[in-house]
This record gives structure tokens, C-alpha cells and sequence, in this order.
């Protein structure tokens, strides 16, 4: 082969492969990702039950039970709206009522929010970014500590 | 006036630097042979400045000054000492410190030991060098200077983060700024080259030994924060696909391609251009991560300190580096020779296949990463890119890069008999084949992709051992004759062979860890027992126990396999008392065929725990395979051929590089 037709060959193979990587990153941008929603947001049914996303805000006071075995109920609020969460599972360190929290699961016909994770950083001060935001923009922030930093 | 010392030898760094970047460069371009040689000694000197400020900071620590702000706001005199140590990189300031160290490092070390590269070169390479140096020393003055005075000073400090209180997770850091930094390097010999107009074989040969330094550190830094993650996080997870262990994993991926092609541009001159282009693009994701990281732009389970206007100096830097690179390499790239021809069905093809998948690999990380933050910026909308996406993407990328490397290093230089290779495989493939229908006959149950994965694995492990035999003429002569060819092949081969079994140990963990992994969440009372693998763990308890900075709940398990006992574990929830902090500790028991691994949840009325347990199979063979391939990196840059003044002694022989000049 002369320079030219292996050069050809090089570049071609190379196309072919990026074009099925691309393929596959469009394919799973799809639906290999998360959106995250506020109580507010899920509310007013801007997502359906079966749609896995993320859902961020504070532990509601006086609403966390435990039932059989390891199932716990709490709530999930932005002080606008409020989400009822089920979780079966172990619940992270430091996770109390008050907390800024962010879960992951699906809503349920019934309108409860099945979690299949439940994050919360293991520092007192730490509010999820996003929590953060959605609270300044119900203007209920109150923290004295920037999201994140460590005071 | 220790602290002021410190201070005072980073601003004296920063001139130094200032120095090393202008005086070598006006030497390089009016050929003046006694400007160019300021160069080392001011990389020397730059080097001793910062040491004696990383120095001073670390005597800081030690001594729990809370006189100095960084002291005071991330040291706590409870500590144990090796905390208050690493409390120095545990923090911005002092990491971003550590990363000018180690910087100012490898700028000495070409100082030294650079005594074989053109003097031109040299200049030029400790010029770029020293811009770095130069940008990131402003950067700690101005924005994250750690030796800030706190007046009035305080009686205590207010303590590290506990989750970052780990041995792990102490040398953690380390281990992953001298890869990031390493690659840094490749980078300056790059736009060293550019510069210069001209470049060759040798060039690969001396880029090579820094490129598999910060390789391997880097695979094991990343291994270390993997098992960090495993063991503290409690989720008994090994990865997250999270941004910032993206941050550190896209450099490693770009940095294994330019590994590759560093090869074929060593033995055959081609792919140089490529190659160039390799080396700037794999610093810049280094830069990058330190960006991602620093900036806390990307939510992050673990976002350390953030700070949006850092995040601005840090993405100018970045635009200035990066951007400027990439120009010089639009500028001048043309004007470089080509390499060697080859056939596609050759060593060379094989080489750039790998280049190709692990390229796309790292660009199909990178959009993962970064589509949040595009998205957000575009319609405002909040997204996790998680697990499904990288499974889905990354994953099948791999597949055939896994394939096709056995086959690759049988294939010869220019053009290779793929039958051939492909015959010599037959025995690897045999024992690929025996090893997954053996995990199918233990196991017999799970996702019927898992023996296809254990298979992959088995094949690299496998074709490596053959490729390496073949060369050492294992199964065909002596012992002895063996074991002299053993002696007489360079160490990348060993390297080589060594790097790539531990690929192949990382697959068949993984495969493993994610096939087989069984898990279950229980309550449990003192007396109760819960079953898992065949193991029983009988809870007897949990009492309070005092540490050194913290107050724990410790549980204890009996563990018992049939009617034998095994082990006693004992998970903790750790609660620091500066800063109040809850940790989890899980405890883990490491039998042969995996890891038995529980958590202590929270207590229920009544003295009951919930508690979790896994079974990790094969979970360890992911870290012992990354320490393969660190050890396969260091050896390979122990070969002879690949020291840094090698190229002088080697122009007497027959394939003599071209002198620069």
C-alpha cells in the first residue's frame, strides 16, 4: 500500500470508530441521565411515576418514621411543597430532620417517592449545591455557610 | 518569623521562575549557550525555595500554629500526627503548595539529570516549565496564599475533615498531583519541540521515562481514592463515575494512549505529530481535573473546597495554557516531517487502534462530565450523568480495545501476519476458554455476560504471559536458557508483560465485583444472626469506644461459615468531635473468593441495628491488578535505554539519534 491508501485507511477506521462512539453517547445522553427536581417542581407534575430522577431539598421536621424492618418514611420539602419519600435501606451518617438532602428513585402512582439512594454529605455544614439554589430561589436560604465551603 | 521565612521563600520561588522562563528562552533564541545555561540551576534553586516553603507550612502543621489561618482552619492539636501531616495537602492551599512542589520537582530533575538533552532543548523544555511554575505561584500568592497570618491567633483549630482523616486517603493526594504534574513533562518537552521546529525518535525516548513515572503514579493514586471510596463510604462501591474521579481518570486514559504512541514513535518515528498532540492534550485534562476539583463547579459526592473565584483564576490559567499549546500546535505542526509508513495489519496499527479507542474513551468521559454543566448553561435544567451512561459507553469502547491487545503485541513492526499472531494465541485462548466455563461451573448463577467478561480477562492476562514466553522462549528451551533470556530482556518487556496481566486482573475484578456481588439490608438484635454467601454473622452488640479525636459505636459479629468460626468484625460509626463529624467504618473480612463486608447502620429502639452486608467476589483483584500495572509503569522506566541521559551515549551507536542542533 502505497503512503497515500494507508493514510486513507488510518483515517477512515478512525472515522468509523468515532462514529459509533458518537452514536453510543447520543444513544445513552438519551437516557442514561438524571434530572433533578425540587418538591415545588414535582408537585405540579412536571414529572411522571416510573421516570428515575433526582430529588433535592430539606428533611421535613417531625416526618421521619420507621416501619417494618429497615423501610423509613420522612419527608422531602423546599418549604413551598412537600414530597412523601419511602426508602428501604441504611440511611447515610448525619442524616436528621433539617437536613439537605438529595434522593434517587422513582415517583409511584400513589405519589411517593421510592428512593433507591439516599445522599447526604457526611458534614454537618454541607447543603447540596442544587438544594441550595432551589431554596435561595424560593428565598428561604438562610445558611450563613456558601454551598460547599467549609466555614 | 518561621511562617514569614516561608512566605517569603515562595515569593522568592515565584522570581526564580520568573527568571527560569525568560532568561533560558532569550538564550534558546539568540543561541547563547550561557543564558541557556541558567536554566538547571535556576530549576534547582526554584525547587530548594519551595521546598523550604512546603517545608515551613508542614512545621506549621506539626506544631499546630493557629496563628496561621490554614493551620487554624483545617488542623486541630487532638490530631495524630500523621493527619496533621497530610492535614497540609488536605486543604486548597497547602494541595495547590504540593502541587507546585512536585512541579518544581521534575523542573529540577531535568536540571540534574538533563545533562544528555541538547542544550537548546533543555532551555527551552525548563522554559515551559517555568511558566507553569510562574502561573501557579501567582495563583497561591494571590488567591491561596496558606501563609496568612490569623490575628488574634486562635486557641484551636477547627480540625480536618475526619472522612479525609485515612491512611489511604492521606497519601492519596500525593501519589495523584505526581501523575497529573508528571504529565506536565510530556507537556513542556512537547511545546519544547514545537518550538524548536524539530523532532525525532529521540525525543520519544526521553518524554518516555517521565510519561510512565506519572502513569504509574497516577494508577495508583486512583487506585488508592478507589479503595479509599470502598472502605470509608460505606456503599461498598469501588467507582462512582464521579466528576472528580473522572477529573483524575480522563488524564490516565490520554496518558496510556501517549504511552503507546511514545512507543511507536521511538522505534519507527511515525505517529510524531499524533504524538505531540497527545502529550498537550493529556496535560490539559490534567489541568482540567485540578479545575474540576478546585472549582466545585460539578456536584460532586465529594467536592472539597470550592470557591467560584479560584475557579475563574484556575479556568484563565487553563485558557492560557491550553489554548496557547494548541495554537503553537496548529502553527507548527505542518511544518514537522512524517514518520514511517506502515500497514494497517501491523505493531504500529495495533498502537493506533488503542490510541483511537482510548482517546474516544476519554472524550466520551469528558462529555459525560461535562454535559451537566452545557445543559445548565443552556436551559437551566439540573442533571446527573451517572453509572447507565458510562456502562453504556465507556464499557463498549473497552470491549475491543481488550480484544485486540493480546493480539497487537504479537503483530510485528511496519507489517504484521495477523494468522500468525492469531495462531500463537491459540493455547491463550484455550485457557481464556477453560477459565470462564470453570467460573460457570463454581458459580452458576448470575448475568450470562459474566463469563464472557471473566473470558476477556482471562484472554489479556493469558496473551500477555504468551507474548512474554514467546520472547523468553518459555516452552521451548531449558530452564536455564530461559532464564538467561529472561535477564537479557530489556525491563519495558518485563514492564509490558506486567502492565498488561494487571489489566487483565482489573477486568476479572470488576467482572466480579459487579456480577456476582450479593447484598443484603437487615435489623438485628444482639443473639440474631443474618446469612450472606454462606457466611453467618451473628450480632453480639455494639459498645461506645473512645479514639484519639472521636467517639465510636463499635459492633461485633461472630462470622461462621457452616459450623466453623471464622472471623470477628467489627463496624464502627465514628463521631469526630473537631469538627462534629459522623464516619462510617466498615468492617471487612478477606477470604479468598472475595470480600465479606458490613455496616453498622443506624440504632433502633430497643438496642436492635440496621445493618448491611456484602459480598464483594474478586473485589480486591481491581486494586492488586492497578498495582500490577504501577509496578509494570516502574519497571519499564527502570530500562537502561530510557534514562535521561542515555541519548549521549547511545550517539555513538549505530542508530544515533539526530543531535538537535
Amino acid at each position: 500500500m502505497t503512503r497515500k491508501q494507508s493514510r486513507a485507511t488510518l483515517i477512515g477506521g478512525a472515522i468509523a470508530g468515532l462514529s459509533v462512539a458518537l452514536l453510543l453517547v447520543l444513544f445513552a445522553l438519551r437516557s442514561g441521565v438524571d434530572y433533578f427536581y425540587t418538591p415545588t417542581r414535582v408537585v405540579k407534575h412536571e414529572v411522571g411515576p416510573g421516570i428515575n430522577f433526582r430529588l433535592g431539598g430539606l428533611v421535613a421536621a417531625g416526618s421521619v418514621k420507621r416501619g417494618q424492618g429497615t423501610t423509613v418514611s420522612f419527608d422531602v420539602t423546599d418549604t413551598a411543597a412537600t414530597v412523601p419519600v419511602v426508602y428501604d435501606g441504611i440511611l447515610p451518617e448525619l442524616f436528621r430532620e433539617g437536613q439537605g438532602i438529595i434522593t434517587v428513585g422513582k415517583l409511584e402512582a400513589d405519589g411517593r417517592f421510592r428512593a433507591t439512594t439516599v445522599l447526604a454529605k457526611h458534614d454537618e455544614n454541607y447543603m447540596p449545591p442544587e438544594v441550595a439554589k432551589a431554596l435561595k430561589e424560593q428565598g428561604v436560604w438562610q445558611g450563613n455557610t456558601k454551598p460547599g465551603v467549609k466555614q | 518569623m518561621i511562617i514569614e521565612i516561608g512566605h517569603f521563600a515562595l515569593v522568592l520561588a515565584l522570581m526564580l521562575a520568573a527568571t527560569q522562563l525568560i532568561v533560558p528562552a532569550l538564550g534558546a533564541h539568540r543561541r547563547d549557550a550561557g543564558l541557556m545555561a541558567v536554566a538547571p540551576p535556576a530549576a534547582v534553586t526554584q525547587f530548594v525555595a519551595i521546598g523550604v516553603a512546603f517545608g515551613v507550612l508542614t512545621y506549621a502543621y506539626v506544631t499546630s500554629d493557629f496563628s496561621v489561618e490554614n493551620v487554624w482552619a483545617n488542623s486541630h492539636s487532638a490530631k495524630p500526627l500523621i493527619y496533621k501531616i497530610s492535614g497540609v495537602w488536605g486543604n486548597h492551599e497547602g494541595s495547590m503548595l504540593l502541587w507546585v512542589l512536585i512541579l518544581a520537582l521534575f523542573g529540577a530533575a531535568v536540571g540534574v539529570f538533563g545533562s544528555g538533552l541538547p542544550l537548546s532543548f533543555r532551555a527551552r523544555v525548563l522554559s515551559v516549565q517555568a511558566a507553569l511554575s510562574v502561573a501557579f505561584l501567582l495563583f497561591i500568592l494571590l488567591t491561596s496564599n496558606p501563609f496568612m497570618r490569623l490575628v488574634p491567633p486562635a486557641p484551636e483549630g477547627q480540625g480536618l475533615n475526619p472522612i479525609l482523616q485515612d491512611p489511604a486517603l492521606a497519601f492519596h493526594p500525593p501519589f495523584l498531583y505526581a501523575g497529573y504534574v508528571g504529565f506536565s513533562m510530556a507537556f513542556s518537552f512537547a511545546v519544547a519541540a514545537l518550538w524548536e521546529g524539530r523532532i525525532d525518535a529521540a525525543w520519544a525516548r526521553w518524554v518516555r521515562p517521565w510519561t510512565l513515572f506519572a502513569w504509574a503514579a497516577l494508577t495508583v493514586g486512583i487506585a488508592m481514592g478507589s479503595w479509599w471510596a470502598y472502605y470509608t463510604l460505606g456503599w461498598g462501591g469501588w467507582w462512582f463515575w464521579d466528576p472528580v474521579e473522572n477529573a483524575s481518570f480522563m488524564p490516565w486514559l490520554a496518558g496510556t494512549a501517549l504511552l503507546h504512541s511514545a512507543v511507536v514513535m521511538e522505534k519507527r518515528e511515525a505517529l510524531k505529530i499524533w504524538t505531540l498532540l497527545l502529550a498537550i492534550l493529556t496535560f490539559s485534562l490534567s489541568l482540567m481535573g485540578t479545575f474540576l476539583v478546585r472549582s466545585g463547579v460539578l456536584t460532586s459526592v465529594h467536592a472539597f473546597a470550592v470557591d467560584p473565584r479560584r475557579g475563574i483564576a484556575i479556568l484563565a490559567i487553563l485558557g492560557v495554557f491550553i489554548g496557547g499549546s494548541l495554537a503553537l500546535y496548529a502553527w507548527r505542526a505542518g511544518d514537522l516531517k512524517a514518520g514511517g509508513l506502515f500497514q494497517p495489519i501491523s505493531r504500529e496499527g495495533a498502537l493506533v487502534l488503542n490510541n483511537v479507542l482510548l482517546t474516544t474513551a476519554a472524550a466520551t468521559v469528558l462529555i459525560g462530565t461535562l454535559y451537566p454543566l452545557g445543559l445548565e448553561a443552556l436551559n437551566g435544567a439540573k442533571i446527573s450523568v451517572g453509572a447507565p451512561y458510562f456502562d453504556r459507553t465507556f464499557v463498549p469502547l473497552m470491549i475491543p480495545l481488550l480484544v485486540a491487545m493480546p493480539v497487537g503485541a504479537l503483530l510485528s513492526w511496519k507489517r504484521g501476519d495477523l494468522r500468525a499472531a492469531l495462531q500463537r494465541l491459540v493455547a491463550a485462548a484455550i485457557a481464556a476458554l477453560v477459565f470462564g466455563a470453570l467460573a460457570v461451573a463454581l458459580v452458576r448463577r448470575g448475568p450470562w455476560l459474566a463469563p464472557l467478561a471473566l473470558m476477556l480477562g482471562g484472554w489479556v492476562v493469558f496473551g500477555a504471559l504468551t507474548e512474554w514466553g514467546a520472547r523468553i522462549k518459555a516452552f521451548s528451551s531449558s530452564f536455564d536458557e530461559s532464564a538467561r533470556r529472561a535477564r537479557n530482556l530489556p525491563r519495558s518487556a518485563h514492564g509490558a508483560m506486567l502492565a498488561h496481566v494487571g489489566v487483565g486482573l482489573v477486568v476479572i475484578g470488576i467482572t466480579g465485583a459487579t456480577a456476582w456481588n450479593s447484598e443484603t439490608v437487615s435489623t438485628i438484635t444482639p443473639g440474631e444472626t443474618v446469612s450472606i454467601a454462606g457466611y453467618g454473622l451473628t450480632f453480639r452488640g455494639a459498645a461506645p469506644r473512645r479514639g484519639p479525636n472521636y467517639q465510636e459505636t463499635v459492633g461485633r459479629f461472630d462470622v461462621t461459615r457452616g459450623l466453623r468460626p471464622v472471623t470477628t468484625l467489627e463496624p464502627t460509626k465514628r463521631i469526630f468531635t473537631a469538627p462534629r463529624q459522623a464516619t462510617t467504618q466498615a468492617a471487612i473480612y478477606n477470604a479468598l473468593a472475595g470480600d465479606l463486608y458490613v455496616v453498622l447502620g443506624d440504632a433502633l429502639d430497643g438496642g436492635g441495628y440496621v445493618v448491611r452486608a456484602y459480598f464483594h467476589p474478586l473485589v480486591r483483584l481491581i486494586w492488586i491488578g492497578a498495582l500490577v500495572m504501577g509496578l509494570g509503569g516502574l519497571l519499564s522506566m527502570s530500562d537502561r535505554r530510557l534514562r535521561v541521559g542515555a541519548a549521549r551515549r547511545a550517539r555513538t551507536g549505530a542508530d544515533a539519534p539526530l543531535p538537535a542542533e
